[in-house]
């Protein structure tokens, strides 16, 4: 059972007041006149299924009723962060990467499990400042 | 375009039909057992429903929907999330639902004038208020063993000490949903739509039975 972190409400809640709405940050071509057909169906039809982290958006049904985005590792199913829409996740596939190659090379254990189900923060900080940077 | 918005007075005084709570259904047919009447012990829990009360919806930007309550009605909104303000003598509370949602019950003779002079005041700022009073009830849970039927019922942490008085949640409530709430020490709020009322009663009842729970009904209109 998941324990997740509402962004909106500030706290942990049970999985069951939740529900996924799928892939996150889905952006809508600009032009939708303009675009191809391949761009077009891709936008509504195609979604990512990747195997490890994965932006999601997640609704809190039972609760506050908004979506908000969950960065998830779909193998470990460990939650990396939560986050309220229109923000951009600190954690990404650049994160996952750095913290296998730190596995092969022995200095630490596999991906980290959190406790629980609750969320591990493993943002770098190069990755926080250029989040912070695209905000300001 | 017009931004003539029509108010309707759910409780004209005129009404000729007597109103009936959402639960008296349930009273008649599941019965209103008096505390501690089954077990034949003292009763460790008491649910009552205050029925009637004004339930509105504001919707809004937090700023203006609280100045416009502290001035009409006196009281701010709560400034955290899952958070209840409650004025001076606990007959009206506000509170957090979503960041731009509050609840404010009040006495239900009250709800029509109030609802008017807050959109007089809120003037044409871009905000909603909904007169729910109809759609939900409120059931009270008291006595010494409330937050064990609660426990029973919610995935939601209630023991005393993590659930404090002034706290209110939406959570699911025995494969429904209710908003949560504790005004004060010794009573628990549940506030349940009209539509699963006689379902959450009876869930109560059952719950509640090894506490000899009963039901201490409160006259019409009498507003506490």
């Amino acid at each position: 059972m998941f324990h997740i972190y509402c962004p909106y409400c500030e706290e942990h809640r049970e999985e069951e007041e939740f529900h996924p709405k799928g892939q996150a940050h889905i952006a809508r071509p600009e032009d939708p006149d303009a675009c191809s057909d391949e761009a077009w169906g891709d936008y509504l039809f195609f979604r990512d299924n990747p195997r490890g982290i994965h932006h999601e958006m997640w609704l809190h049904a039972v609760g506050c009723r908004k979506f908000f985005n969950i960065t998830r590792h779909t193998v470990s199913y460990e939650i990396l962060e939560t986050y309220k829409m229109g923000e951009q996740p600190t954690v990404g596939a650049e994160h996952l990467a750095r913290e296998e190659k730190t596995a092969r090379e022995g200095k630490t254990d596999s991906v980290q499990v959190a406790e629980g189900g609750q969320q591990a923060v493993g943002a770098s900080d190069a990755a926080l400042a250029s989040v912070k940077g695209a905000q300001a | 375009m017009s931004n003539t918005v029509h108010v309707y007075d759910a409780r004209a005084d005129h009404a000729t039909v007597t109103a009936e709570s959402p639960l008296a259904y349930s009273f008649q047919r599941s019965g209103m057992p008096a505390p501690g009447e089954a077990s034949g012990e003292e009763s460790r829990a008491v649910i009552g429903e205050r029925a009637f009360l004004g339930h509105l919806i504001l919707r809004g930007g937090a700023i203006v929907l609280d100045e416009a309550l502290r001035e009409v009605l006196g009281i701010g909104l709560p400034g955290r999330p899952n958070s209840l303000t409650v004025d001076a003598d606990g007959q009206r509370s506000v509170q957090w639902l979503s960041p731009d949602e509050w609840l404010l019950i009040v006495p239900g003779d009250e709800t029509f004038g109030l609802e008017t002079r807050l959109r007089a005041h809120l003037g044409g700022s871009h905000v909603a208020i909904v007169d729910v009073s109809a759609g939900q009830t409120l059931i009270e849970l008291s006595g010494e063993a409330a937050h064990e039927v609660l426990m029973k019922s919610t995935v939601y942490d209630v023991d005393p000490h993590a659930f404090t008085v002034g706290k209110g949640v939406t959570t699911l409530f025995a494969k429904t949903s209710v908003i949560l709430r504790r005004p004060d020490e010794s009573r628990w709020e549940l506030i349940v739509r009209r539509s699963f009322a006689d379902y959450v009663y009876r869930w109560l009842l059952d719950a509640g039975a090894e506490y000899g729970i009963g039901v201490v009904r409160e006259d019409r209109h009498e507003s506490q």
